[in-house]
């Protein structure tokens, strides 16, 4: 997914949002303006009733959208218009249950033919993953994994050994949600993991600010911003013009990124 | 069943596992390594034997009912008295033996979930007992309904947190307790409160409640000279009918029988009648059957007993029910209320709602099972729920 960013030499930029937040018709115009604002690749998330891996913004933005009825297969749609205007990679991001639900083999073939290339469930391990990898390669998605501060050396091989695409790094312990300051533990990870692989790596939880995506941007292959984006959806409600001001945040916040890696 | 339940990975048949953020995963790892050790630690099983007997308040007993039997006409029905621990309920065997572990993995905070109040006021204890920071997390829905036991709570010396997501129940404030451990991993032990979550809880909680149907095997065998035919137990996580069947797995003659909540009616959202009405899912950590709908979401649940009002069955019991080792069945929440009034008015002895799910099935039973030898774990008593039951039962108030 970050093939052209590495011929290009730039440190990639990933946006979160969560699909239909604040109404499904919404999501692909919010993608197109994070897009226009610098974004490289997009986290689709898929609402859950329970989603243990987030913050209070995320949440409330799964609310929402489930309040006005998004589905997986709804999400489905709504990559498959993203993808008519654009080829900005998309990746699903959730959790297990809704996949399961859904059929791991017909979610990876519906997912290939609306312009998904890849997918990350939050709350399943390397452990429980082989049915899934195994669907979703077989339809050519990226399975991405997560690791963690609390990785392991052994754990952070086998998150290796199981993403294609890139490596989503977890820059401290805790759930989704903007932070004060980037961890100091970030640098040292990044390091680690780069024993075990050579896909890039994301680095991504608790980043809204231009400083903190310059100083994972040093780190990482790719920086994540989600709870920023979703808080702008969140503050717009009232107001209207969700379009312009999240294109100006993801902006401001691509102004941070390191402009060329060594 | 002859391979070892759970594998290594923490699986029942294909139920249970670990489905949690990666950040949990070696902390899961930790304490699983930790257990395993304090399980061959004769020491660590002694001190907990020794508050099981001296602090709690073990064994329980036995106890032969015979006026309700005699109601009921047929079987010899014995009670396994949960009800008389120490905090009014089976809760306080895990809460000892995860306080005991946490001590030893040098674990200072302690943080757990509530429904009903039972699980939270049992952790309160243990944490006061060790002196140990305990936090509850509790749905602000349940506080509301359970006042008497957050002031328990608070007496005992914790925190209790109001939680304001999702149903405000006892499945946001597990999600809740989650998203404080992951964010604060290294001083927390998580205690969790059911036969729930991912591996080695449902293993570990289990363990922490065989004590209960080991004693009963004593007991019964004392008493009558035979195993039961019947055994009945109330399940919402499961966690005291895993530990009162867990020991009576590998006797085919004793049938098991677990009892959920049937609630008000047969619709998504009316009951926890997870065998009946739900089908296999993931929900916090484990793979088990859930209630959900269509598109994968947890449905909300209910039930007149907080304790039985969870999505989720605990994965162990989706495997005796797959491999028909136990039978599940649900009761409905005029059923339980009516059980409980027979229990008290026969016996003297006013279970916990969760309970008298199982005492309904058995004196539904009991008519047709002359001769046959019935036991029921009573496994909480029925203090906390006297608000409820003065709801429910309105004309013994207006005598």
């Amino acid at each position: 997914m970050f093939a052209r960013l590495r011929e290009q030499g730039r440190t990639g930029f990933v946006g979160y949002i969560t699909a239909g937040d604040p109404e499904p018709g919404r999501t692909p115009a919010l993608a197109a303006a994070l897009e226009r604002g610098g974004v490289d690749l997009i986290e689709l998330g898929v609402p859950f009733s329970d989603p243990i891996a987030d913050g209070p913004v995320i949440q409330r933005g799964a609310a929402r959208a489930l309040q006005a009825g998004t589905t997986l297969r709804k999400v489905l749609d709504i990559a498959a218009e993203i993808r008519r205007h654009s080829d900005i990679p998309l990746l699903l991001f959730t959790y297990m249950n809704p996949v399961l639900r859904f059929g791991l083999t017909e979610l990876a073939a519906q997912a290939a033919t609306h312009g998904i290339d890849g997918c990350l469930l939050t709350d399943l391990s390397v452990e429980e993953a082989g049915p899934y990898t195994e669907a979703m390669h077989a339809s050519g998605l990226d399975t991405v994994f997560l690791a963690a501060p609390t990785s392991t050396e052994r754990r952070l091989k086998l998150t290796a050994q199981y993403s294609t695409g890139f490596v989503y790094l977890v820059s401290r312990t805790g759930v989704t949600g903007e932070s004060e300051s980037l961890s100091a533990g970030v640098e040292p990870l990044v390091r680690s993991m780069r024993a075990h692989t050579e896909l890039p790596i994301a680095v991504g939880f608790g980043i809204s600010t231009p400083e903190q995506v310059r100083a994972a941007g040093l780190h990482g292959d790719a920086v994540v911003v989600g709870s920023a984006f979703e808080r702008i959806i969140e503050n717009s409600l009232a107001t209207g013009g969700i379009e312009e001001r999240l294109e100006a945040r993801a902006r401001e916040l691509a102004a941070g990124l390191p402009s060329k890696k060594p | 069943m002859t391979t070892p339940q759970p594998d290594a990975q923490g699986h029942f048949g294909p139920y249970g596992g670990r489905y949690v953020p990666e950040v949990l995963m070696a902390p899961l790892e930790q304490i699983e390594n930790a257990y395993r050790e304090a399980r061959l630690d004769p020491a660590f099983q002694n001190e907990l034997k020794d508050l099981l007997a001296n602090y709690a308040g073990r064994p329980t007993p036995l106890y032969r009912a015979r006026r309700l039997g005699e109601l009921a006409g047929g079987a010899r029905v014995y009670l396994k008295r949960e009800d008389l621990l120490h905090t009014g309920a089976h809760k306080i065997n895990n809460c000892l033996g995860q306080a005991l572990l946490a001590r030893r993995m040098g674990k200072r905070r302690i943080i757990a979930e509530t429904g009903a109040g039972q699980h939270g006021v049992a952790t309160a204890t243990v944490c006061a007992l060790f002196g140990l920071d305990c936090v509850v997390y509790m749905g602000e829905e349940d506080m509301r309904r359970q006042r008497l036991n957050v002031f328990r709570m608070r007496l005992l010396g914790a925190k209790v947190v109001g939680v304001t997501g999702g149903s405000r129940t006892l499945k946001d404030a597990i999600s809740e307790a989650m998203r404080d451990w992951v964010t604060n991993i290294d001083s927390t032990h998580y205690l969790l409160g059911s036969a729930l979550g991912a591996h080695p809880y449902p293993m570990m909680v289990r363990d922490f409640h065989r004590v209960i149907g080991e004693e009963t095997r004593r007991q019964i065998l004392e008493a009558e000279r035979r195993l039961p035919d019947v055994i009945f137990a109330c399940v919402g996580g499961g966690s005291n009918a895993i530990g009162m069947f867990h020991p009576f797995v590998g006797d085919e003659g004793v049938k098991l029988v677990g009892v959920e909540a049937g609630g008000r009616g047969a619709g998504l959202g009316e009951h926890a009648a997870r065998f009946s009405g739900g089908s296999p899912g993931v929900l916090h950590g484990a793979y088990s059957y859930l209630l959900q709908d269509g598109d994968g979401q947890v449905s909300l649940t209910h039930s007149v007993s907080a304790g039985l009002d969870y999505a989720l069955v605990g994965p162990e019991h989706a495997w005796l029910n797959d491999t028909r080792r136990a039978e599940y069945v649900s009761v409905s929440d005029a059923e339980a209320l009516e059980a409980a009034r027979t229990l008290a008015r026969t016996e003297g002895i006013i279970p916990a709602l969760e309970s008298a799910h199982a005492v309904a099935e058995a004196l539904k039973r009991a008519p047709a099972a002359k001769g046959e030898l019935f036991v029921i774990n009573v496994s909480g008593r029925g203090d906390k729920d006297t608000d409820i039951y003065r709801e429910h039962l309105r004309e013994l108030d207006e005598q």
